[in-house]
């Protein structure tokens, strides 16, 4: 789980229900479409909803996992592992950096 | 197939406490199976979904989660508040919770797979939380609109009711009619138990609401169309032709309020309990002897419902005073109660349920409807015919004595034109006017009645100050 300890200017929250392998390929998605378009400027924060339940009402969760842009507004949401790495790009409304970067090229190792 | 699929009686039930629903389902929907409700735009499938959880909870002591796909919850409480049902208030007891699910397609970007866990999260959630029996999913539908992936979305389904089942939970599941399909996302294809479909047609701008049970697996259950009513306690279906002709019948007569009339029927009148049809052309005195029947009631102590559809109370209480009848002084007294409507403000289906409602709130040993042909105004003479059936089967396994009137058309055959409705009939009483030798006569005779000896005879009448007076047969 990446928190950073101050205010990014990207808020972005991953809902999940349990560790699934579903769960753990959205989050490596997630975290390396950030560190790609949004590095130093964005914060993740995972909630389970099997550990806390009462949350899906608040951001309106149907499906998992559902990514929720919550700053900058307005909120948007993107549901799925994130495999597609273009539709996440348009789901959050960043502009790709140039066309060297494909969902094929392989990120995942590039962690914080 | 397990035994309780092979023995109807063997299925449990979870009542739903709609009038008349209960009965058409011999005892309510299929307990801890989902139950789909489909039909057109304001149908009635909310207020059916809203009242089986607000009843059963109030009324049956069981818990209730009703989710919301198209309303949010302050409209669904304001939407029934009308209805008298109090939702915060249950909220705030714990016996019912209500779940807003919002989807918003425009917010939503799809990017790889997903599950709905997420819902049967907040489910769960809302389900425990009050310990629910019963769960309402309207509509579902929704998520077809919502979500752009069909094909996770039809897995998920049939996973969300084999969960709902597990749960023990008695489910209803609404859907929007399709064009020529039951439901517009074939809901249908997952919830095999128990299919009602609701209706809500207007023809000749009348609206009428039928309701009719599709499938009900491993249960017996009435097949028809049935007419339903929404009005200020919820919803009622009217399970009328499931009566059969079982109703006892009685020998006592009661008097036809004109004595010489009443000589024609073997001296004493008419059968209580029986079905009275008056027939005439215009201005032949069909109402005088319905206000002789009623007024005669009314001096016995007797209670008479009088439906009038085509003049206004005021106007055939001043008119039959002109003819000796003061029937103020009973309205007065609280023994005739007069319901005056057009009939062309209502559906059949509506005038039905009205007349159930009166008779049930009024309890009348007589009911005079006047005249029964203006209901041709709303419907076609088949409809008509059922539905004088419906009322008069009611009628009587209530005891109620019924008469009514019929207005026919100059020049016709006059047994012919209530040839449709006059087999449903005890007894038939026809009116006339002759021109003889420059003399309007106005002629009675008794076509038949069943179950006495009557005169066969012509019958000159008057109507004068002091009632309807029968000349001497010639």
């Amino acid at each position: 789980m990446s928190r950073h300890p101050r205010a990014k200017e990207w808020e972005l929250r991953l809902y999940i229900a349990g560790k699934t392998q579903r769960a753990v390929t959205a989050f490596e998605n997630l975290q390396r479409i950030c560190e790609e378009h949004l590095a130093g400027s964005y914060q993740i924060e995972i909630i389970d909803l099997l550990e806390t339940p009462k949350l899906a009402k608040g951001d309106q969760i149907v499906a998992v996992p559902t990514l929720v842009r919550r700053l900058p507004e307005p909120v948007r949401k993107i549901i799925g592992d994130l495999s597609n790495t273009e539709r996440v790009l348009v789901g959050l409304d960043i502009r790709p950096r140039g066309r060297t970067v494909t969902s094929g090229e392989s990120h995942a190792g590039s962690h914080e | 197939m397990s035994t309780s699929e092979t023995i109807p009686a063997g299925i449990p039930k979870c009542p739903t406490g709609i009038r008349g629903l209960d009965e058409i389902t011999y005892g309510g929907l299929p307990r801890g199976r989902p139950t789909l409700i489909c039909g057109g735009a304001g149908a009635g499938k909310t207020l059916l979904a809203m009242e089986f959880i607000v009843r059963g909870a109030r009324d049956f002591g069981e818990p209730g989660v009703f989710v919301a796909f198209e309303e949010n919850t302050d409209e669904l409480a304001a939407n029934v508040s009308s209805l008298g049902f109090d939702l915060p208030a249950m909220v705030e007891q714990q016996k019912l919770a209500l779940d807003y699910v919002r989807i918003e397609r425009s917010e939503i970007q799809e990017a790889g797979d997903y599950d709905l866990e997420g819902l049967f999260v907040r489910l769960a959630v809302a389900i425990d939380g009050i310990g629910a029996k019963r769960i309402v999913l309207d509509s579902l539908e929704a998520l077809f609109a919502g979500l752009p992936n069909e094909a996770i979305l039809r897995a998920e389904l049939r996973r969300l009711f084999s969960w709902l089942k597990q749960r023990g939970l008695t489910a209803i599941i609404t859907a929007e009619q399709g064009q020529g399909t039951l439901t517009r996302y074939g809901m249908e294809e997952y919830i095999s138990d128990c299919v009602i479909f609701l209706d809500h047609r207007v023809a000749d701008q009348i609206a009428t609401r039928r309701l009719r049970i599709v499938k009900y697996r491993g249960s017996v259950h009435g097949t028809n169309e049935y007419p339903t009513m929404i009005d200020e306690t919820g919803l009622s279906v009217l399970p009328i032709s499931s009566l059969g002709l079982d109703y006892g019948v009685s020998n006592e007569r009661i008097a036809t309020g004109v004595a010489a009339l009443d000589a024609m029927f073997g001296g004493q009148g008419y059968y209580r309990g029986s079905s009275i049809l008056i027939s005439g052309t215009a201005g032949t005195g069909k109402s005088s002897f319905a206000a002789a029947f009623a007024d005669a009631a009314c001096q016995r102590g007797e209670r008479c419902l009088y439906l009038a559809y085509e003049e206004s109370a005021a106007q055939i209480v001043r008119n039959m005073g002109s003819i000796g009848f003061d029937l103020q002084r009973w309205v007065d007294e609280g023994r005739l109660r007069f319901h005056a409507v057009r009939s062309t403000l209502f559906g059949l289906e509506q005038h039905l349920v009205t007349i159930h409602k009166l008779a049930a709130e009024f309890r009348p040993d007589c009911v005079v409807m006047d005249p029964v042909t203006n209901l041709n105004a709303v419907g076609g003479d088949a409809e008509i015919t059922a539905m004088l059936t419906r009322v008069i089967d009611y009628l009587k396994q209530s005891g109620i004595t019924a008469m009514f009137t019929s207005l026919t058309s100059a020049g016709l055959v006059i047994e012919q034109t209530d040839v449709g409705i006059s087999s449903l009939m005890d007894t038939w009483q026809l009116l006339r006017q002759d021109d003889m030798a420059g003399e309007r006569k106005r002629l009675l005779y008794v076509l038949k009645s069943r179950g006495m000896a009557h005169s066969s005879e012509v019958r000159q009448f008057r109507l004068t100050e002091e009632g309807i007076r029968l000349e001497e047969a010639q």
